[in-house]
C-alpha cells in the first residue's frame, strides 16, 4: 500500500494550476483534500505521472452569499461548510446532510469540489448539489464555463469535467422562502457511504426535488416520483404506485450484499420518512 | 472491584497497563518502528485467483526495477520441510504440504507465489507488479458443501478427497431420545467467513547472520517460542541459533498465533540475501492472506419434554477450512469445539453431533478468538428460545430450569466437556437482576403493541481455557503448555520478572507484574515484567486460550513464593531471627506478629549483592529463582458467563440497534478488575461485528469481492450499546491463584445473545434471521419469507 512513483507541484496561484494542467494533460490530477485520491493511490487504482496540488489556492477556500445566490468555492472544506452561518441560513440541506459525511477526521480535510468531482453516487454532497438546482463553474487555462449540476454527473465516478480544467466553485441558489427540506439516508455504520439516501427540497411555488443517492449511478433527481406525490396529503402512507415511480427513477445496483431489489426497497421507506418528517420541520 | 481486596493487596486492584503511557505517547516500538542496517523489504505477489494453474513467471523486469535486490518464485523454495496441518491426535485428519510459496498451483486467492525484496517497500511494490505470471484459471470449489459433493474435484488428488476430518460422537441413543420427546426444534445456520483483524497486521523482519550462522527474527507473534520451533523444524536451523523477539504486538486474536507460508519464505530469502528483510503486511494483504475463521453451515435439532426440559440434542457441522490445514493449530478445532461444547450449560444426556472439516479454494482458517465455542453457543441458544416459545414458557424460565446444578458438579457432559467450577445459576440470577429482565420484557410487550420490534437476548456459555497438556500433548505439535517465570530481585529490593507469556495489548504482563509484588510482599511498581523473547525467558507457550493469567499466572506466583522464602531466609541470616517469624510487606520485611520493620528489602539487597563480606561464610545467597508451571492432566479451566442483548429492529429497513448489552464472567480469581472488564468489552464489541458486520463476500466462481475496509465492514464505536460488566468469582480448584481465563467470553456471549436477541425482535412477524452476519438484506428477506409463508 504504497504510492506509485509520482511527480509533486503545489502551484501558488489559479493561473499557475490551470497552466500545469493544461501542460500536463491526462497525465495529471489535481490533488485536494485527498480523502479519496490518496486511498486510489495507495491501493494502486490510479498512477498519475504528476499531482497538481491545488489546496495553496486560497481564492477556492470562500463561501460568500451574492444576493441570493450562495458561491461555494471547490476548496472549501466540509467542516467549513458544516459549520458556515451563511450557509445554515440560506441551503440548510447542506447543513442537514454533512453530519452524515465521513467522520470528523475526513471532513476537516476533505473539499466540497473534491467530492464533486469524484462523483462517488452515494456522496451526499453531489446530491445536495442537484436538489438544491446548483451550478458548477468550472476552469481552464482556456478560459470558464458554466454547467447545471444535473448535468455535470454523468455516470459511476464520471463527470462532465475535461481533462486541464478544475471545478472552481459551485453557485447555490438560497432555498426560497417558505420552502421545506429534509436529508437522511441509511448507512451500515455512522459515516458510511450509504445504502440509500435522499435529499429533498419542498418549495411552495415548484415541484418537489427528490434526489436520491446510492440508488443510481449519479445523484438522481426522481421526477417521475415528484409528480406523483404532487398534491398528496399527509402523512403518507403506502401511497399507490410509489414504488413503481421509484422503479422508473432509480436504476440501482447489484452490489454484493444489497441486491437492487433491497435498495430499492430501502429508497421507498426512506421517501416515507423523510417527506413525513420534512412537514414537521418548520419552513424557511 | 473484587470484595475481598484487603488494602494492602496488589492482586485484584484495577491497575492501568503498564506500557500504556509510552504506547500513548507514541513511543512504541512495533515491529514496522525498528530498522536495522542494510535492511530490504519484501512484497508478496499473490494470487488473483482461488484456482489457477502457474503456466510460466517471468521475473526478469521486476529485478530490473530500480532498488531490486532479488525476486523468487515458489518452486525455489521447496527444499524447506513442507508445512503439514495436521493432528496426529485427530484420527484420519490429512492435509496436503504447504510449501512456502504456490509451485505450480495456487490453490487459494492471496496465495503467494513470489516475492520481490528491494532497498524500499514502494520499490518491492513497484516491481511487483512487473512480475508477470501467466494463469491457466481452473474451477475452484468454493463451498463446504461443493467440497464433498459426490462428483468434487480432490483440490489435492494425493490426499483422495477434500475431507480434512470427520468426527462424530453418540451418546445415549440420540435418535430415540428425540423420537420420544414432547417437542423436537430445529434450525439450520450459516456463518460467513470473517478474520479476526488486529489493529496492526502481521509483519516480521528476519536477520541472518552469516557470521554465527544464527537467526533473528523481530515478529509480532503470539508465541515466540513456537517460531522458534518452527523455524528450527522447517529450516533446518539449530534451536540455540534462533531468537524470536515479539516487540510491541498490537492484537493477535489469534491470528499472529498461526503460522504462515511467508513466514518461512521471509527467512530463507534473508539467508539467502544475508540481510536483514521486512515484511509488512498491508491492510489489503492482511484481509486476503490473515487465517480466517468461521464458514460453518450446521443443523441442529434439541428435543425438550412438556416441562421444559431438554432431552437431547442433534447438531452437524460442515466446516469449510480452506485450501491447507493450518500448521500447529489446526483446522478441525472450529469443529470440534462446536460439537463438544454445544448444550454445556444445559442438563441433558443424549447426544448426537459431527463435524466435518472440508477443503476449498479460500484461504486457511485457523485460530481466531473463541474458535468453535460461539458456534456452540449459538446453536444451543437459538434452539433454547425456540423451544422455549413454542412450550409458551419464557426464555429465561427455560433456562433457569435447564441449566447445570452446582450439587451436579464436577461432571462431564455426554459431548464430552468437563466442568467443574462453573457457576451457570449464578451468573444467570446475577444478569436478571443487572439488567432488569422484567422490566425490559415488559417495555418489549408495549412496544410491540406500537409495532416497534425489540429483541431481548440471553446466552449462557462455557469457554474452556488454557488448553493443556492432554490436550496439545498427544497433537505432537511441540507447543508448550507450560509456562515459565523467572524473578531477579535487584540490589534496590525490587524485581525484574522475565515471563514466557507475550502480552499483545491484553495487559498480561501487567496481571503478571501484581501477582508477583504480591506473592513476594513489594508494591506493584517494585515489579517490572518482560517476556516476548524466545531466548531470555524460561521456555514456555506464549498467548493463545485465554491462558496467560492462569498458567503463566500460577507460575509467577510459585516463583515469588519461592523468591519471598529465599529473601525471608537471607534476611533471617541477617538480622538473627527464625525464618518463621518474619514476613514481607510492601517492600519491608517485618516481625510477622508485631508487624514492626526488620529490614529493609532494598538494605537486604545491598547487603546481598555488595556486602557478602558481612553475611555468615555459609549463607546461601539465592535472589533469582525460575518456576515453571503446566498442569500435566487437566484439559482446560472451565470458565463460563451470560451475556444479554437489547436489540431493536427496524422492519421496514432491516436494520438492527443496539440498545443495551451485559455481561456477566466467572473467570475464577479476578488479578485485575480494570484489565478483566476490558477484554469482555473488547470481546463483545468484536462479537457484535462478528454478528452484525463481518464478513467475506465472494463471487460465483470464488473471487472475493470485498478485499478492503471499504467493504469488510467491521463493528465502529457509534454503533455500540453501552456494555455492562459483573462478576461471580469462583476460583479454580486446581491451582493456588485460582484464575481462569477471559479471553474469548466477551465474544463468545455476545454473538449468542445478539442472535438470540434479534430473533426474539422478529418473533410478532413469524421471522427468523440464521444466516451471520445480519445485513439488512438478509434481515428484510427473512421478513419477507415470513409473510409470503404466511
Ligand atoms: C473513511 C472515509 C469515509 C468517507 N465517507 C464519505 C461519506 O460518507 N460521504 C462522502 O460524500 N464522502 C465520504 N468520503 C470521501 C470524502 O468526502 C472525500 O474527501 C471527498 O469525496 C473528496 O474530497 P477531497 O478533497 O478529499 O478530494 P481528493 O481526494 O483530493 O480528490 C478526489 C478527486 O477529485 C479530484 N479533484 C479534487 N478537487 C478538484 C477540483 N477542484 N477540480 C477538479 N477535480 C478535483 C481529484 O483529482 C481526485 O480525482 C469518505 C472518505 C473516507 C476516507
Amino acid at each position: 500500500m504504497k504510492y506509485p512513483d509520482f511527480a509533486y507541484v503545489r502551484p501558488a496561484s489559479l493561473g499557475e494550476a490551470l497552466d500545469c494542467l493544461q501542460k500536463y494533460g491526462d497525465s495529471a490530477i489535481p490533488l485536494a483534500g485527498g480523502q479519496s485520491l490518496l486511498a486510489t493511490l495507495a491501493m494502486r487504482l490510479s498512477s498519475p505521472e504528476i499531482l497538481v496540488d491545488i489546496t495553496g489556492l486560497t481564492e477556492l477556500s470562500e463561501i460568500a452569499r451574492e444576493g441570493d445566490t450562495i458561491r461555494i468555492g471547490a476548496l472549501v472544506k466540509h467542516v467549513q461548510l458544516l459549520q458556515s452561518p451563511i450557509v445554515r441560513g440560506a441551503t440548510p440541506l447542506f447543513t442537514a446532510a454533512l453530519p452524515h459525511v465521513a467522520h470528523v477526521a475526513i471532513r476537516n480535510r476533505g473539499t466540497f469540489g473534491g467530492s464533486l468531482a469524484f462523483a462517488d453516487p452515494a456522496a451526499e454532497l453531489p446530491a445536495c448539489l442537484v436538489a438544491l438546482g446548483g451550478t458548477l463553474v468550472l476552469g481552464s487555462s482556456a478560459g470558464r464555463r458554466e454547467i447545471g449540476a444535473e448535468d455535470f454527473f454523468t455516470g459511476l465516478l464520471e463527470t462532465d469535467l475535461r481533462p486541464g480544467e478544475l471545478i472552481l466553485e459551485a453557485r447555490v441558489p438560497a432555498q426560497a422562502p417558505g420552502s421545506r427540506w429534509n436529508f437522511s439516508e441509511l448507512s451500515r455504520r455512522h459515516g458510511d457511504f450509504p445504502l440509500a439516501g435522499l435529499a429533498a427540497v419542498m418549495s411552495p411555488m415548484s415541484e418537489a426535488r427528490l434526489v436520491y443517492l446510492g440508488c443510481a449511478d449519479r445523484p438522481k433527481l426522481a421526477t417521475a416520483t415528484a409528480g406523483m406525490l404532487r398534491g398528496a396529503s399527509y402523512p403518507l402512507k403506502d401511497v399507490p404506485g410509489l414504488a413503481a415511480a421509484l422503479a422508473e427513477d432509480l436504476d440501482p445496483a447489484d452490489t454484493p450484499g444489497c441486491s437492487a431489489e433491497t435498495r430499492l426497497q430501502l429508497a421507498g421507506t426512506l421517501t416515507y420518512r423523510v417527506l413525513n418528517d420534512l412537514q414537521e420541520i418548520p419552513a424557511r | 472491584m473484587s470484595a475481598t481486596v484487603k488494602d494492602d493487596a496488589v492482586i485484584g486492584k484495577g491497575f492501568p497497563r503498564k506500557e500504556l503511557q509510552r504506547l500513548l505517547r507514541g513511543r512504541g516500538r512495533y515491529v514496522a518502528d525498528i530498522k536495522l542496517p542494510r535492511m530490504l523489504h519484501l512484497a508478496f505477489v499473490r494470487s488473483p485467483h482461488p484456482h489457477a494453474r502457474i503456466v510460466d513467471i517471468q521475473t526478469a523486469e521486476a529485478l530490473a526495477s530500480p532498488g531490486v535486490v532479488g525476486v523468487y518464485i515458489g518452486k525455489e523454495f521447496t527444499d524447506s520441510e513442507p508445512l503439514v496441518g495436521i493432528a496426529l491426535h485427530r484420527r484420519g485428519h490429512k492435509s496436503a504440504p504447504q510449501y512456502p510459496m504456490a509451485v505450480d498451483r495456487a490453490v487459494w486467492q492471496g496465495q503467494p507465489v513470489a516475492a520481490v525484496v528491494a532497498e524500499t517497500r514502494a520499490e518491492a511494490e513497484d516491481a511487483a507488479e512487473l512480475v508477470q505470471v501467466e494463469w491457466e484459471e481452473l474451477p475452484a470449489i468454493t463451498s463446504g458443501e461443493e467440497a464433498v459433493a459426490p462428483d468434487a474435484k480432490a483440490i489435492h488428488p494425493e490426499i483422495g478427497d477434500n475431507l480434512a476430518f470427520e468426527h462424530t460422537i453418540s451418546v445415549n441413543d440420540p435418535e430415540k431420545t428425540l423420537a420420544q420427546s414432547h417437542i423436537v426444534v430445529e434450525q439450520s445456520f450459516r456463518f460467513e467467513r470473517q478474520t479476526g483483524l488486529p489493529l496492526e497486521t502481521r509483519g516480521m523482519i528476519a536477520d541472518w547472520n552469516p557470521g554465527d550462522e544464527s537467526l533473528t527474527v523481530h515478529y509480532a507473534h503470539q508465541s515466540p517460542f513456537q517460531m522458534q520451533e518452527i523455524f528450527s523444524r522447517h529450516l533446518g536451523i539449530p534451536p540455540l541459533k534462533i531468537r524470536v523477539i515479539a516487540p510491541d504486538v498490537g492484537g493477535g486474536f489469534g491470528i499472529k498465533l498461526n503460522i504462515y507460508g511467508e513466514d518461512l519464505a521471509v527467512v530463507m530469502i534473508a539467508r539467502r540475501l544475508g540481510r536483514p528483510v521486512k515484511f509488512i503486511s498491508d491492510r489489503l494483504e492482511s484481509l486476503v492472506s490473515d487465517a480466517h475463521a468461521r464458514d460453518h453451515d450446521i443443523v441442529a435439532k434439541m428435543g425438550v419434554s412438556a416441562e421444559g426440559r431438554i432431552t437431547s440434542m442433534w447438531l452437524d457441522d460442515l466446516g469449510a477450512v480452506g485450501a491447507y490445514g493450518m500448521p500447529f493449530r489446526f483446522n478441525v478445532a472450529e469443529g470440534m469445539m462446536c460439537i463438544t461444547m454445544a448444550g454445556a450449560c444445559y442438563d441433558f444426556s443424549s447426544y448426537w453431533g459431527r463435524t466435518r472439516s472440508v477443503y476449498v479454494n479460500k484461504n486457511l482458517v485457523g485460530m481466531y478468538r473463541g474458535v468453535g465455542i460461539p458456534l456452540a453457543c449459538i446453536v444451543t441458544e437459538v434452539l433454547a428460545d425456540k423451544a422455549a416459545r413454542q412450550l409458551g414458557m419464557d426464555p429465561a424460565d427455560f433456562r433457569r430450569l435447564n441449566h447445570r446444578r452446582k450439587e451436579d458438579l464436577p461432571c462431564v457432559t455426554p459431548n464430552g466437556s468437563q466442568l467443574d467450577t462453573v457457576s451457570f445459576e449464578e451468573c444467570f440470577e446475577k444478569v436478571l437482576k443487572l439488567m432488569d429482565y422484567d422490566a425490559l420484557r415488559k417495555e418489549q410487550a408495549d412496544l410491540r403493541k406500537r409495532g416497534i420490534l425489540r429483541g431481548i437476548g440471553l446466552a449462557s456459555f462455557v469457554e474452556a481455557t488454557s488448553y493443556g497438556p492432554p490436550y496439545y500433548g498427544p497433537s505432537q505439535a511441540s507447543i508448550s503448555t507450560q509456562d515459565g517465570c523467572t524473578l531477579r530481585l535487584e540490589p534496590a529490593g525490587v524485581v525484574r520478572c522475565i515471563t514466557s507469556l507475550t502480552d499483545q495489548g491484553q495487559g498480561t504482563l501487567t496481571g503478571i507484574a501484581q501477582i508477583v509484588a504480591e506473592a513476594v510482599g513489594l508494591s506493584f511498581d517494585q515489579v517490572e515484567v518482560m517476556g516476548n523473547d524466545s531466548a531470555i525467558s524460561p521456555y514456555g507457550g506464549g498467548a493463545w486460550a485465554s491462558r496467560g493469567m492462569a498458567v503463566g499466572g500460577e507460575a509467577a506466583l510459585n516463583a515469588g513464593r519461592a523468591l519471598k522464602q529465599n529473601i525471608i531466609a537471607l534476611a533471617a541470616a541477617i538480622t538473627q531471627n527464625l525464618p518463621e517469624a518474619l514476613d514481607i510487606k510492601a517492600g519491608e520485611i517485618v516481625n510477622k506478629e508485631s508487624g514492626a520493620a526488620v529490614l529493609s528489602v532494598a538494605e537486604l539487597g545491598r547487603i546481598a549483592y555488595f556486602r557478602q563480606d558481612t553475611l555468615p561464610k555459609d549463607a546461601d545467597v539465592q535472589l533469582s529463582v525460575t518456576r515453571s508451571f503446566a498442569d500435566n492432566h487437566k484439559h482446560y479451566y472451565m470458565a463460563n458467563g451470560i451475556q444479554a442483548s437489547y436489540v431493536e429492529v427496524d422492519e421496514a429497513t432491516g436494520f438492527i440497534k443496539l440498545l443495551g448489552h451485559w455481561a456477566v464472567d466467572d473467570c475464577g480469581r479476578i488479578i485485575n478488575p480494570l484489565q478483566v472488564d476490558e477484554q469482555v468489552r473488547g470481546g463483545v464489541v468484536q462479537g457484535i461485528g462478528a454478528v452484525l458486520y463481518e464478513e467475506f463476500m465472494y463471487g460465483p466462481g470464488g473471487g472475493l469481492q470485498n478485499g478492503s475496509l471499504v467493504d469488510y465492514l467491521i463493528p465502529a464505536a457509534s454503533e455500540m450499546p453501552d456494555i455492562h460488566v459483573a462478576h461471580v468469582e469462583t476460583p479454580e480448584r486446581t491451582t493456588q491463584l485460582g484464575a481462569k481465563g477471559i479471553g474469548e467470553a466477551g465474544l463468545i456471549g455476545a454473538m449468542g445473545a445478539l442472535w438470540v436477541s434479534v430473533n426474539d425482535a422478529l418473533q410478532p412477524l413469524g421471522a427468523t434471521v440464521a444466516h451471520q452476519p445480519f445485513t439488512p438484506e438478509r434481515v428484510l428477506l427473512a421478513i419477507k419469507a415470513a409473510k409470503a409463508g404466511r
